[in-house]
C-alpha cells in the first residue's frame, strides 16, 4: 500500500488555482523529490497531506503515522530541544523516552545540545530540530518541506545521510526541495509540478536523456550529440586508426536540471 | 489536551508572566489595603452617621465592590494576554503547525488552550477575590455574608472573555482580536450602567438595549450578580438602602438563569469557534 496517495487534487484560493487536480504516489520505503518553481503549488500539496490546509476536490490519504518538517516553522524561543523532543512525544504518544531523544538529536547532528534553548540556537540547528521533531514516533512517511533550505553544505550531508538511512528502514519520505542536485543524488523518483499541475514524474535518468558523446583529443574537445553509449568505442577506434590521439572520453546525459528546466518551461 | 494545556502554562511561567502579575497583583492589594485602612479610619473619625446606617458596612461593601471591579478588570487583562494570539498569531508566527500535525485534532487544541487560559485566569480572579476580602475584613472588620457564589461568578465572567478572546484569535490578528476584545469589554461595562440608568430612570428602551448586550456580553451581568451577592448578604434596611444609592448598588441578581445562559455562552461561542477554525487554512 503506497506510504501516501494523492488523487486529483485541487485546491483553489478564491480565483487562484493553486493546484488543477494532480495525482502522484509515494511508495512504502521510497524516496520521493516534489520539484517546482516557487508558487508551483508544492507546499500546498504537502500541506493537504497534514490536513493543514483543506482541499477544494479530490484526496490526499495518508497510510500510517506521519511527519512533518514545515518550510516556514518554529517552535517555542523558551523551550529547551529536549523539551520540544518531549512535548511531540507526548502528543504522538511516542513511549520512546529519554533514548529516543537523545538518539534523535545525535542524528540530525544536534548531539549534546538537548539542554540549549531554542532561542539560543542558528536557524541551522532549529532546521536540524525540526527534522529531529518529524522523525519522533518513528512515522512511516516523513513530508519535508524545504528541510535544508537553512543548512550549510556539512548540514546537508548529514540530512543526505539521514535520508539515506531512512529510506534504509523502510521510511517513505516526499522531500519539497528547490535543491535539483540534492533531490537528484537521494531521490528514488521525482515530480515536477509547474502552475498547479505535475508536468513530468519519473527517476531521475528517467527524466534525464542522452546529450552524446565527448572526447578529448589532441585537437580539442569534440562533440557527436546524437551518439549513445554504445557508439563510444567505435568513435575512439575510429579516431585512434585516423592517427588522432584520445585523451578521454565522456557518455553525456542531460541533468535533472535541464529537464525541469524543460518541464517548467524556463519559469 | 491537557500536554497542550500544561505546556501553555509551562510557557507562562517560563516567560515570567506569572512573575510580573504577581508583583503588579502585590501592588494593587498593598493600595487596596492602604485604601480600605484610610476609609474606615476617616468613617471611624466621622462618628456614628445617620441613624440607622451602619458605616462599616456601607464602606466594607463599598470598598470591597470597587475591588472586585479591578479584580475582574486585572483578570481581563491577563486572559486576553494568554489568548489573543493563540491560533492565528501561533498559526502566522509557524509554532501551530508542527502541533497540528501529530495525532492533535483543532478541537483538542483549542480546548486545551482554553483550559489552561480560562483556568489560569479564573483562579487568579478567585484568589485575588479573596485576599481582597480578606484585607477588607482584617483591616475594617466588615465581611461579606456570603462569598462564595459571588467569586465564582466573578471567575466565570472572566472565563466568559477568555473564550471570546480565544474564539477571536481564531479569525483576527493579534493587536486585532487584543483590541476588539477590549472594547467588547468596555461595552459589556456600558450596557451595565445603561441598565442602572434605566432602572432609576424607570426607561423601557433603555433596559431593553441594556438586556440585549448583557445576552451577548454575560460577563457584566455576571459581575452585578456578584456585587448584589455581597451586597444583599451584607445588608438590610436603611444600610442597604445606603448602599444602593451609591456607585454599586443598583446590581442586579442574575439567578439561576444566569448561570445557565453564561454557560450555554460558552458553549455556544466555543462550538462557533471551532466552526471556524476547522475552515481556517494554516
Amino acid at each position: 500500500m503506497p506510504a501516501l496517495t494523492v488523487s486529483a487534487l485541487r485546491k483553489a484560493y478564491g480565483a487562484t488555482e493553486a493546484l488543477k487536480g494532480v495525482d502522484l504516489e509515494v511508495g512504502e520505503g521510497e524516496l520521493f523529490g516534489l520539484l517546482g518553481p516557487n508558487g508551483a503549488g508544492k507546499s500546498t500539496l504537502v500541506k493537504i497531506a497534514c490536513g493543514l490546509v483543506r482541499p477544494t476536490s479530490g484526496t490526499a490519504t495518508v497510510t500510517g503515522a506521519l511527519g512533518y518538517l514545515a518550510e516556514l516553522f518554529r517552535f517555542p524561543d523558551w523551550a529547551t530541544a529536549d523539551e520540544v523532543l518531549t512535548l511531540h512525544q507526548q502528543l504522538a504518544h511516542s513511549d520512546g523516552g529519554a533514548g529516543e531523544r537523545a538518539r534523535l538529536l545525535e542524528l540530525v547532528g544536534l548531539g549534546g545540545e538537548a539542554g540549549r534553548r531554542v532561542g539560543a540556537m542558528s536557524k541551522g540547528m532549529q532546521q536540524r530540530l525540526g527534522l529531529g521533531q518529524a522523525m519522533v514516533g518513528a512515522p512511516r512517511l516523513l513530508l519535508l518541506d524545504e528541510p535544508t533550505s537553512a543548512l550549510d553544505p556539512a548540514g546537508r550531508h548529514t540530512v543526505r545521510a539521514l535520508l539515506e538511512r531512512l529510506r534504509a528502514d523502510g521510511v517513505s519520505v516526499l522531500l519539497n526541495s528547490h535543491l535539483l542536485s540534492e533531490i537528484e543524488l537521494v531521490c528514488d523518483r521525482v515530480a515536477i509540478i509547474a502552475r498547479g499541475e505535475l508536468v513530468a514524474a519519473g527517476t531521475p535518468a528517467e527524466l534525464s536523456t542522452a546529450g552524446g558523446v565527448e572526447v578529448d583529443t589532441a585537437a580539442g574537445t569534440r562533440h557527436w550529440p546524437d551518439a549513445s553509449k554504445e557508439d563510444a568505442p567505435h568513435i575512439v577506434a575510429e579516431l585512434v586508426a585516423a592517427g588522432e590521439p584520445v585523451y578521454g572520453v565522456r557518455v553525456l546525459r542531460s541533468s535533472l536540471e535541464d529537464a525541469y528546466l524543460a518541464a517548467v518551461g524556463g519559469e | 489536551m491537557t500536554v497542550l494545556a500544561r505546556f501553555a502554562i509551562k510557557e507562562a511561567l517560563r516567560r515570567r508572566v506569572f512573575t510580573v502579575v504577581a508583583v503588579l497583583t502585590a501592588g494593587f492589594l498593598v493600595l487596596y489595603a492602604l485604601g480600605v485602612w484610610q476609609a474606615f479610619k476617616i468613617t471611624g473619625d466621622l462618628g456614628a452617621g445617620v441613624r440607622g446606617v451602619n458605616p462599616d458596612t456601607v464602606v466594607g461593601a463599598t470598598m470591597f465592590g470597587l475591588a472586585m471591579f479591578a479584580t475582574l478588570f486585572l483578570g481581563v487583562v491577563l486572559a486576553v494576554f494568554l489568548t489573543l494570539g493563540a491560533i492565528r498569531g501561533d498559526a502566522e508566527r509557524g509554532l501551530l503547525q508542527p502541533l497540528l500535525v501529530r495525532p492533535v485534532t483543532r478541537r483538542e487544541l483549542f480546548s486545551s488552550r482554553l483550559l489552561a487560559a480560562g483556568g489560569v485566569s479564573a483562579a487568579y480572579v478567585f484568589g485575588v477575590y479573596l485576599v481582597a476580602m480578606v484585607l477588607t475584613g482584617l483591616i475594617g472588620g466588615w465581611w461579606p455574608g456570603s462569598f462564595v457564589a459571588a467569586g465564582l461568578q466573578l471567575a466565570l465572567a472572566v472565563v466568559v472573555v477568555t473564550v471570546l478572546s480565544l474564539a477571536g484569535s481564531v479569525v483576527l490578528a493579534s493587536t486585532a482580536n487584543g483590541i476588539a476584545v477590549f472594547m467588547a469589554f468596555g461595552t459589556g461595562l456600558t450596557a451595565g450602567l445603561l441598565g442602572q440608568i434605566a432602572s432609576a430612570l424607570n426607561s423601557g428602551t433603555l433596559g431593553s438595549v441594556a438586556d440585549v448586550v448583557s445576552y451577548a456580553l454575560p460577563f457584566e451581568a455576571l459581575y452585578q450578580s456578584a456585587l448584589h451577592d455581597i451586597t444583599a448578604s451584607s445588608a438590610s434596611g436603611f444600610t442597604r438602602f445606603a448602599l444602593q444609592l451609591g456607585p454599586l448598588g443598583g446590581a442586579q441578581d442574575g439567578g439561576p438563569g444566569l448561570w445557565l445562559w453564561a454557560l450555554a455562552y460558552l458553549g455556544l461561542v466555543t462550538a462557533a469557534a471551532l466552526a471556524a477554525f476547522r475552515r481556517v487554512d494554516l
